[in-house]
């Protein structure tokens, strides 16, 4: 394997550093996934709901009539005799590979302009006519970003995990999942061709699945599980038929070898045109956009730090990076890429309306993470590579602090709940309130992560999200987007569309994050009198990774900042990873610009201005139109009306698809199909009507068979006739 | 290459040399079983040393094959084909002989002379295999055909072991008549008995379409047919093989149709080769025949050794299907079915041997019923013996690999018979609903209340069970040897010239 590498990468001056182990960093966690497995078929019989976020607490009846002491020694029976060894292998294998990829990413440093990738070639996977796919991995910029934020907050969220699934069961099983998500993220990373990228797509839905449906004991789980496999089903049909026209049409499915072929796309050709769109149906599955993104909030009946890790900040960004990794092929698609900038922008907007009137904590963060990946979506889309891959960047720390920080308040109730017997909804706001006092590091970290993601300068958000809108605001004139057309609208106002929808995204983000905070943390608490009592702070363990999410929130603005920043204020070097991506999608950001440029000075101050006073507005409103004191726990509250209600059902979106997708393809299945097809014809014609018809030759040959020899004579001869008859045909005249 | 001078005694042993030793060390134990009175012990005795001659003969098959022993021309054959079909026909004896002993004794038969039988049909088959005219081919028939009438009825005691032995020998005296009759016609067509004279005479004198020659190879494939239970001439099989002591059935259904589908590819396709347009219409539609009706018939079986009796006349019908492809792929396909049947069926008939009582009633197919429960063991191996014979992929182990082997070398040929493999395939899915049925019944049905519990497993039982399903499974896993050695032992055969059917002479 490395003499098959090193023959191949021996050119690149990568090569014999540490960079060269990269075949290591999915391994390790493949590794775990293995020991945890094991340990977790050693206690299979173990299995069952321990849900400490399940809205319904009906699993914990068999408590009921027990006491306390009864009760917590249930719980710490349940907890495995090797928990210690997924303790230490299930992150460690993540310490392992984090530091791995950093050693890497130094090494990488440390070589002055590199511009050639560093493919290690390991074995020859599907060799069949002239298709050639190898497994290799290809290491450049673009993959070493994604590996150190996979590898990074996946750490951190491991971490996190020990302390948050501690008491459950299924403990060793949630590490062997999670380990194998995050093989699966890397392999699809850095993979260095579609359909090993593919492998990891499917790879980390798979884990997906597995996870939100983790405690599948609960038929609610089991479905969402179910959801999120078969609409990703939708999206990567897209990708498939994308890698078949690649394929049937350039010959190769490589990353380096289809990038070589760029020049010759037609730009804005249908071909290439088509294959942009379908790669971009198969991202709206994965990354939750219009119209798949449905699947995302009822993940939530994952763990919390999967929603974290999974639907936060890796998986559903996968389509962010699929998009930036195929850059030359988007670049050449101006109307794939307005298609990108419409569906991310709508996408943004519409899941932050939905996001203002959600109860449930988790579902607030959820429709904001659709709503956040509609603005990376913009901001590829435009062609602004390195803005969405730094969006993507702040946000996995942002958002996986959010969920974390969601996971300790829900942990805490759940816990407050568990002591005094109540069954509630631990993850409704309307019955938390005033928990800052209780929770005093959560409330601290979570007010950054809140002001990052609303865009505050100067934490992260602000700059990853200013830089996706002014960009996006200078590709409306000159670039190839602008001169292109739209369903007949011209680029231009479709680019400016998209930009007024993101502004009013960005008010409507700092209104609900903004709600979720002061339903949460301020006002009066609605938990009650006896479960007051039980609510604290989560351990170290919980709280630790999180005061390293909320420092990267804080300052990950640092790793890309805008010149007009530095130049007023020495905070540090400019445009960071514009540079350090530039290799990789420099040339597409060009192919979009086109013509085009920067806009001046004067009118990016003015946007940064305007987007500023948007985000401070909307905090603004929510403070004073919100009133947490009036709010009453959810057992009382009455339905909300009008329009509110509307919200409330998220636009009635899952009832729609139901009654015009799923309700009719069920009944076409089950009556037409099933009952028609399968049972009637197959079934009943084909499949016994051979059996039967084999039955009644092999009756009939059984009559012949009388034990009469001279039955046995006669048939013999007259074998012997059709024999000579049959070669009567060959005897010459 | 010269022909071997069978008068020099060197080359005498280079040609029949293992012949020799299996055929004088059968004389010896002849005398040896009719010396003393029977009993258990002297039939175990006799047995143990008929077993010690058959390994010793199939060691030195085994030395010659890895010598590469060859040479050309001469009525016998010396080449790895000839070797390999040794080695397929001696498994079966050593199997055959181990569980006679075992079902002698169950029977408390004390006669000693199934084995020696055993040994002289085997020495018959050896000589069939090794036949390169057609004089010795029809000495080994006669040789092998009886001393199998006698084995079949062999149990005295059993009536339907003496009808099935008298039906067999009356239908196979009127078959064996074709067979020589046939090749009367052959020789007076070509005027050779050998088969590369009789080859090269069809082409140089343009016999292809002579009556005389034609109507000899139809009822010299009549002769054969019967020997191998093709349909239509397979109405004795049923009977026979139910009828006969279980060894001997499955060395009736295995063995015996080993050699003769040996001797009959190696006549086809050494002799007949230029005659391909005139016998392979008759015999794909023998094949047709043979997988429809085995399969179908097999479906309505309850009695399991006449289940397993249609289910070798099924197998003779695939195995037809390779001679059909009439390639040079045919003979190693052939060879490495055979093997994997062989395994398969002793295996299965060792279950049979183990499952069967004391009185003469048969074992049907529900007597198996929840045996999974009772003797986990042997439900596995039958099942996977089951799965092998249906041919299927890993669990079915080498059975799997025959199949493939055969269809790649249908359709792979000159003249590709599709026609033929899409049939193999179909009547495999039917053939399914027997061997699954087996399956089905040990795995999922519950075992009756009042099931006596099957006896021990003896010990050559066990061990002829334990190889066959070990050796199918390992084949399963790594058939590459195996196969090479096969092709190594492909026939040197003349190759095939497919004439296209415009080419042929047009009728007046």
């Amino acid at each position: 394997m490395l003499i098959q590498s090193a023959a191949s990468a021996g050119t690149n001056p990568l090569a014999g550093t540490a960079a060269g182990w990269m075949w290591a960093i999915p391994l390790l966690p493949l590794l775990g996934f293995l020991i945890n497995g094991l340990v977790a078929l050693t206690s299979a019989a173990h299995f069952g709901p321990a849900d400490p976020t399940a809205a319904s607490h009906a699993a914990h009846g068999d408590d009921d009539g027990a006491g306390h002491g009864d009760a917590h020694a249930a719980h710490a029976s349940t907890r495995h005799r090797f928990a210690a060894v997924t303790s230490i292998v299930g992150p460690g294998v993540l310490v392992a590979a984090f530091l791995l990829a950093a050693a890497a990413f130094l090494a990488m440093r440390a070589v002055p302009d590199l511009s050639a990738p560093f493919v290690q070639r390991y074995f020859s996977w599907m060799p069949v006519g002239d298709l050639s796919v190898d497994v290799a991995f290809r290491l450049d910029q673009l993959s070493m970003v994604m590996v150190l934020v996979v590898t990074g907050v996946g750490m951190l969220i491991h971490i996190f995990s020990v302390g948050y699934m501690r008491e459950d069961p299924g403990y060793p099983r949630y590490f062997a999942y999670l380990n194998l998500f995050v093989f699966f993220m890397l392999v699809l990373v850095l993979g260095a061709n579609y359909p090993l990228l593919f492998i990891g797509w499917e790879g980390v839905g798979l884990c997906s699945y597995l996870l939100i449906g983790f405690w599948f004991s609960e038929k609610a789980n089991a479905d969402a599980g179910k959801k999120a496999f078969i609409v990703n089903r939708i999206g990567d049909f897209g990708f498939l038929i994308a890698m078949f026209l690649l394929f049937a049409n350039y010959g190769t499915l490589d990353f380096s070898a289809l990038q070589a072929q760029a020049g010759a796309f037609v730009f804005g050709g249908p071909l290439i045109t088509a294959i942009a769109l379908f790669f971009f149906l198969g991202c709206t599955g994965k990354s939750a956009q219009i119209p798949l993104y449905i699947w995302l909030p009822d993940a939530m009946a994952g763990p919390t730090p999967v929603s974290a890790l999974i639907h936060a900040a890796t998986m559903v960004t996968a389509g962010v990076y699929l998009i930036a990794r195929s850059n030359f092929i988007f670049a050449a698609a101006p109307v794939a890429g307005l298609t990108v900038i419409v569906v991310g922008a709508l996408t943004a907007f519409f899941a932050a309306t939905i996001g203002l009137k959600q109860w449930d904590i988790k579902k607030v963060l959820a429709y904001s993470t659709v709503s956040q990946l509609g603005y990376m979506f913009v901001g590829v889309g435009a062609g602004a590579y390195v803005a969405g891959i730094f969006h993507l960047m702040t946000h996995a720390f942002f958002k996986a602090l959010l969920f974390l920080g969601a996971g300790s308040v829900i942990h805490v109730m759940h816990e407050a709940y568990h002591h005094t017997h109540r069954h509630d909804d631990a993850q409704d706001m309307r019955n938390m309130g005033g928990l800052r006092k209780h929770m005093k590091v959560t409330w601290i970290l979570m007010w950054i992560a809140t002001l990052a993601i609303s865009g505050i300068p100067p934490f992260s958000g602000f700059f990853s999200k200013d830089e996706i809108l002014g960009t996006l605001f200078s590709r409306a004139d000159g670039s190839t987007l602008a001169q292109a057309h739209w369903l007949g609208l011209p680029g231009t106002v479709v680019i400016y569309g998209a930009y007024a929808l993101g502004l009013a995204a960005a008010l409507l983000t700092a209104i609900y994050m903004t709600r979720l905070m002061l339903y949460t943390f301020h006002g009066p608490n609605r938990t009650g009198e006896q479960e007051r009592a039980h609510l604290h702070e989560a351990p170290w363990v919980m709280t630790g990774p999180l005061v390293v999410l909320g420092i990267l929130a804080a300052v990950g603005g640092w790793f890309n900042l805008p010149e007009i920043v530095t130049r007023a204020l020495p905070l540090g070097p400019t445009g960071l990873l514009e540079h350090w991506l530039d290799p990789v999608v420099g040339a597409g950001t060009a192919r979009v610009v086109g013509s085009g440029g920067e806009v001046a000075a004067g009118t990016e101050g003015l946007l940064i201005a305007v987007a500023v006073a948007i985000a401070v507005s909307g905090i603004a409103i929510a403070v004073t139109v919100l009133k947490p004191a009036r709010l009453v726990p959810k057992a009382q509250a009455s339905p909300e009306q009008g329009f509110e209600r509307v919200l409330n059902n998220k636009y009635y979106v899952d009832e729609i698809y139901d009654a015009a997708v799923v309700r009719p393809t069920y009944d076409v299945s089950r009556n037409l199909l099933w009952r028609g097809i399968d049972t009637g014809l197959i079934d009943g014609l084909l499949v016994n009507g051979s059996a039967w018809l084999a039955r009644l030759t092999g009756w009939i040959g059984s009559q012949f068979q009388s034990g009469q020899l001279g039955t046995y004579a006669w048939v013999l001869v007259l074998g012997v006739l059709l024999v000579l008859g049959a070669f009567h045909h060959s005897v010459l005249p | 290459m010269r022909p071997l001078d069978l008068a020099v005694p060197a080359q005498l042993m280079t040609a029949l040399g293992p012949d020799l030793l299996l055929v004088a060390g059968a004389m010896l134990l002849l005398v040896w079983a009719a010396w003393r009175p029977p009993s258990t012990a002297h039939q175990r005795h006799v047995g143990f040393a008929s077993l010690a001659l058959a390994l010793a003969t199939g060691l030195y098959v085994i030395s010659s094959l890895y010598a590469q022993r060859t040479a050309t021309e001469g009525p016998i054959a010396v080449d790895n084909f000839r070797w390999m079909a040794d080695v397929v026909i001696l498994l079966g004896t050593v199997f055959a002989i181990a569980l006679t002993i075992d079902d002698n004794a169950r029977q408390d038969i004390g006669t000693a002379e199934s084995h020696v039988l055993i040994l002289f049909a085997s020495a018959g088959m050896m000589l069939l295999a090794a036949a390169q005219d057609l004089m010795i081919v029809f000495l080994g028939v006669e040789l092998m055909s009886l001393s199998v009438y006698a084995l079949a009825g062999i149990n005295r005691r059993s009536a339907r072991g003496a009808e099935g032995a008298l039906k067999y020998f009356l239908l196979g005296a009127f078959a064996t008549a074709f067979l020589l009759y046939g090749m009367a016609l052959v020789y007076g067509a070509t005027g050779s008995t050998n088969l590369g004279d009789i080859a090269s005479r069809i082409g140089e004198l343009r016999l292809a379409g002579s009556p005389l020659l034609v109507i000899g190879v139809a009822l010299m494939l009549i002769g054969f047919g019967f020997k191998v239970a093709a349909v239509p001439f397979h109405m004795w099989a049923p009977d026979v093989y139910d009828g006969a002591p279980s060894p001997i059935t499955a060395y009736m259904a295995a063995t015996v149709k080993a050699a003769a589908f040996a001797a009959l590819l190696r006549v086809w396709m050494e002799a007949f080769p230029a005659a391909f347009d005139a016998w392979r219409p008759a015999v794909a539609g023998l094949a047709v025949a043979t997988m429809i009706v085995g399969n179908a018939v097999g479906l309505a079986q309850r009695n399991i050794k006449r289940m397993l009796a249609y289910s070798s006349i099924a197998h003779a019908g695939f195995l037809l299907v390779a001679l059909a492809a009439g390639s040079g792929q045919a003979g190693s396909a052939l060879l490495f079915y055979l093997l994997a049947y062989t395994l398969a069926t002793f295996g299965a008939f060792a279950v049979i041997i183990v499952l069967s009582r004391q009185d003469d009633r048969p074992v049907m197919i529900d007597d198996l019923a929840g045996l999974w429960g009772v003797r986990p063991w042997l439900a596995l191996g039958m099942g996977i013996l089951m799965l092998s014979l249906l041919g299927f992929p890993v669990f079915g182990g080498a059975g799997f690999f025959a199949k493939w082997y055969v269809l790649q070398a249908a359709l792979q040929a000159p003249a590709p018979q599709v026609a033929l493999a899409v049939i193999l395939v179909l009547t495999t899915v039917v053939s399914a609903g027997y061997y699954l049925s087996v399956v089905m019944v040990m795995f999922m049905k519950p075992r009756p209340d009042d099931a006596p519990a099957p006896g021990p497993t003896p010990g050559l039982t066990r061990a002829v069970l334990l190889v066959s399903v070990l050796a199918i499974l390992v084949l399963g896993l790594v058939p590459d040897q195996l196969v090479g050695l096969a092709r190594a032992g492909a026939l040197r055969a003349t190759p095939v010239t497919v004439a296209p059917i415009t080419a042929r002479a047009p009728r007046p």
